[in-house]
């Protein structure tokens, strides 16, 4: 089974879609933990984000596009992350990764809170940064009181 | 007239508008709805008021539009991941019976269909057809999709290289999803062939069969 071997020694295999400042910090994080990461973004300049100590691979590249998932590696991915800007192209990804590619853990990020939860109800795990710190707001000012 | 049905539009560019106009003139009911304010103002102008500003992919947009009473939505933006969320939401939120998307990308055609599209279009793909039909030794031709299935009806051209003349049907194993419809041989009238009839050089073979198994198809009748 492809990514076997790495699952072994508790090595993820990583492939992030979009290196804005989320995807850049997340990349950065697997890979100071030793994990495998490819990174993809359609903009090289995003890759600026990347620390010099960055030992994974940063792919140009649309990560809708079953090819380039495909050059990305996701064949022997453990996860799959959505991180572009765009809510759609974050679902369609995600949905090949899970349903042609059969990554074991696809995350998506949704900004729009009602269509994260249609896709969460279609079984897509999903996060929606605009419900999350919504939440968080008002959680502190709630508490303040 | 056949049943008048309720029918949305998602863009309103080129193929919004001249898609509007025909269902229109066909008596359907048509709502398109487009993002830009100048289009929509422009499409009411030219067609009536049948246009709704807003993002087709957003549910409360949806919702406004009356997606749950439609009969048939269809994507019609230039990208197609925006095509592929407003027919995935038409369908799990509104249970749009038909959805249909266009598609840029080729390989979107099966991808959207695994997705739970009904029907996609793919300008490039029709494009290739027309191309590829133009070529006569070309392997094999897509011509028709089943509506909401992942069938086809493909051609193929049997050549005097293909690994199949002179083999009967009956011994070629053919993928259990796969049927020969019908073998079109020159000066002859098309005939539904059975198990014992012998492909030859020249042969148009017109077969059902599905997205995954149409490579199998080639391979044992062609190369």
């Amino acid at each position: 089974m492809p990514g076997t071997e790495n699952l072994k020694h508790n090595k993820l295999v990583i492939v992030i879609m979009g290196c804005g400042r989320v995807g850049g910090k997340l990349a950065s994080m697997f890979d100071a933990a030793g994990h495998k990461v490819t990174v993809l973004d359609i903009d090289g300049y995003s890759f600026r984000r990347l620390p010099p100590t960055f030992s994974g691979t940063a792919l140009i590249g649309n990560g809708t596009d079953e090819e380039m998932l495909r050059k990305a590696g996701i064949e022997g991915a453990s996860a799959f992350i959505a991180l572009t800007q765009g809510d759609n192209r974050n679902v369609m990804a995600a949905q090949i990764a899970k349903h042609i590619f059969k990554v074991p853990r696809v995350i998506c990020r949704i900004y729009d809170p009602l269509r994260k939860d249609i896709y969460e109800q279609l079984g897509l795990e999903s996060i929606s940064p605009t419900e999350v710190f919504a939440d968080l707001l008002f959680n502190r000012l709630e508490n303040v009181k | 007239m056949a049943k008048s049905l309720y029918i949305v539009i998602v863009g309103g560019g080129n193929i919004g508008y001249y898609l509007s106009k025909a269902l229109m003139s066909q008596g359907h009911e048509v709502l398109i709805i487009e993002k830009d304010v100048r289009k929509c103002e422009r499409l009411e102008d030219e067609l009536g008021s049948c246009c709704m500003r807003g993002d087709g992919c957003e549910t409360a947009v949806l919702a406004e539009a009356g997606l749950n009473r439609a009969d048939v939505l269809i994507a019609t933006a230039s990208q197609d991941e925006d095509n592929l969320v407003s027919c995935q939401v038409a369908k799990h939120r509104f249970k749009v019976p038909r959805t249909i998307a266009l598609v840029n990308n080729p390989i979107n055609d099966k991808i959207f269909k695994k997705l739970g599209v009904d029907g996609t279009i793919s300008v490039t793909n029709t494009i290739l057809e027309h191309v590829e039909q133009e070529i006569p030794a070309h392997p094999l031709i897509h011509l028709l999709t089943m509506s909401g299935q992942m069938e086809e009806v493909v051609e193929l051209l049997i050549t005097r290289d293909s690994p199949s003349v002179g083999k009967s049907i009956g011994q070629i194993r053919l993928p259990a999803d796969t049927t020969i419809a019908l073998v079109i041989r020159e000066s002859e009238r098309p005939r539904i062939p059975d198990a014992d009839t012998v492909l030859k050089e020249n042969d148009r073979v017109i077969a059902l069969t599905t997205l995954d198994s149409e490579k199998i198809l080639e391979k044992l009748l062609l190369s």
